[in-house]
């Protein structure tokens, strides 16, 4: 399991560098942002719960992300868990994108102010 | 809170005293006998789930007649309704089961079972209400009156204790349990006819089950397998020939696609001798006839497919999608298995619920926050409900079919 999410952390890694080359402080906007906080309660909390305290899926608070490896979680979410039922969402969001939801997830995820402002 | 429908005590005792004095006096205005009494088989309960609320509804004048708060998080609830069509049982991701009363718009009583739940189900005999949960993995009777835990029932697997995570339970004849166990790849049934002894007999499923349902006859229990192509199928009336796999290789060996939300199974996806299942990884509905079970068609449809419920009459067959292409609903003609409708009723379609008889059916927009009431003949929406992030929606009706 560990090297699965290695190479991945290696995948995301390479993959990354032009996203990240753009602009270090690059962030989503705050439409953006709004949205993604939006999905993250209602739709990944399908799986995660609406209080991230975990589902089919495991717990996403900060105490439970706090020993994880950041590469590692931003890869889970862009490209999915293979063998698991984690999908990837690279197809709905960028992995610069990816990145902020790990940080928020790791500070205490934001309250969802609905789809858009 | 909003004004109950019906109260008992005062109001009753009051109401009592006026038609004795009206009847003493010769004339009863037929009103207050209407007003003081109602029955339950058009009532329901819509979920607000953001708010852990639940409203009220009554199916006949498509309307919200009570909110009921403090049900905790619901996330992911599911209901079931006692035989009298009385009392709700929901049951909270946070492990929460509360009994709602539906005539009085309160909360009857309330438990904390488990630390994460998923859903759970009544028995054939309306005396017990079995909850399904996640942490810790396994099942528990209570008593339906009283909530009273009468049976714990662990899903341990493997030589390490561990314990999995437990879906798609399911009432059988007998006050037996159906479920599934998502990381054991089993599929197992409790005899809970004597809740203080329960029995149970194990069979394999496949890998990670992720929700089951039961034909609406009872007789065989059908799990989905998220981590294979196939679903297992086990015959209750002859459990000793054990289980098997029906639809074994359906993705052909292609790729699955992402799966951004877990398809839902109920006894709602048999209609005219097939059984309607959606696929998992695959944009189509998969068609199996039930005397057989052998595959008669695939339906291609817009996205992955959530719910795939048939029309109590089994003419039409209408199905949601998984995230992001939840704002989409088909309506699929089983004589042509093709997709006659495609709707967009709303932004975030979480869930529907057909009127007993199917005239019409109740959609949760989340992100509308609205309930839609649409003619299931001619589609158009003859009702819109204002409900905070709505999603299950559940009838009355349900308490008198299996597996609901």
């Amino acid at each position: 399991m560990f090297r699965v999410f290695a190479l991945f952390a290696l995948l995301s890694i390479l993959s990354w560098t032009p996203i990240q080359a753009a602009e270090p402080g690059l962030q989503p906007s705050p439409g953006r942002r709004q949205a993604l906080i939006h999905m993250v309660i209602q739709d990944c909390g399908s799986c995660h719960g609406l209080t991230l305290k975990g589902g089919l899926g495991p717990a996403l608070l900060p105490a439970d992300l706090a020993d994880k490896d950041v590469p590692g979680l931003v890869a889970t979410i862009h490209q999915g868990r293979p063998g698991t039922a984690m999908p990837p969402f690279k197809s709905l969001l960028s992995e610069a994108e990816a990145a902020w939801i790990v940080e928020q997830l790791r500070q205490g995820f934001p309250r969802d102010q609905g789809e858009r402002p | 809170m909003k004004t109950p429908i019906l109260h008992y005590g005062i109001d009753l005792l009051v109401a009592l005293c006026v038609l004795l004095w009206l009847s003493a006096c010769g004339s009863v205005p037929p009103q207050v006998a209407q007003d003081a009494l109602r029955g339950t088989g058009n009532l329901g309960l819509v979920i607000e789930r953001a708010d852990g609320r639940g409203q009220i509804v009554d199916n006949s004048t498509r309307q919200s007649l009570a909110t009921v708060p403090g049900l905790g998080d619901l996330s992911h609830a599911s209901v079931v309704f006692s035989r009298d069509g009385r009392y709700a049982y929901v049951f909270g991701r946070d492990g929460g089961l509360t009994k709602v009363d539906l005539l009085l718009a309160r909360i009857d009583k309330r438990v904390m079972q488990a630390g994460n739940s998923i859903g759970g189900a009544i028995s054939q005999d309306g005396r017990l209400v079995v909850a399904q949960n996640y942490a810790p993995g396994g099942i528990k009777a209570f008593d339906a009156q009283t909530l009273e835990l009468l049976a714990d029932v662990p899903a341990d697997y493997g030589d390490q204790g561990q314990r999995s995570k437990v879906v798609g339970l399911a009432d059988l004849a007998g006050n037996r349990f159906a479920y599934a166990l998502f990381d054991a790849g089993e599929i197992r049934i409790t005899d809970l006819s004597d809740p203080k002894h329960p029995r149970t007999q194990r069979f394999p499923a496949g890998r990670q089950p992720y929700d089951a349902l039961v034909t609406p006859d009872g007789r065989y229990y059908i799990a989905g397998l998220f981590g294979e192509d196939g679903l297992a199928l086990l015959d209750t009336w002859q459990p000793e020939q054990g289980s098997r796999k029906i639809l074994s290789g359906y993705g052909r060996g292609q790729e699955p696609l992402p799966v951004f939300k877990m398809p839902h199974l109920r006894g709602w996806a048999i209609a005219g001798g097939r059984a309607y299942l959606p696929a998992i990884g695959r944009h189509e509905v998969l068609v199996v006839d039930t005397t057989t079970w052998q595959e008669v068609g695939r339906i291609p449809v817009k996205s992955q497919p959530v719910f795939v419920m048939a029309r109590p009459d089994g003419r039409q067959i209408w199905v949601n999608f998984a995230f992001p292409d939840n704002g989409w609903v088909q309506v699929i003609d089983p004589l042509t298995q093709q997709v006659t409708s495609t709707l967009q009723p709303g932004k975030a379609v979480l869930h529907m619920e057909f009127t007993p008889k199917g005239e019409q059916v109740w959609i949760s927009a989340r992100d509308d926050h609205k309930v839609l009431v649409l003619d299931t003949a001619t589609r158009q929406v003859l009702q819109e409900l204002p409900a905070s992030s709505p999603s299950g929606i559940f009838f009355t009706h349900r308490a008198q079919r299996m597996g609901f």
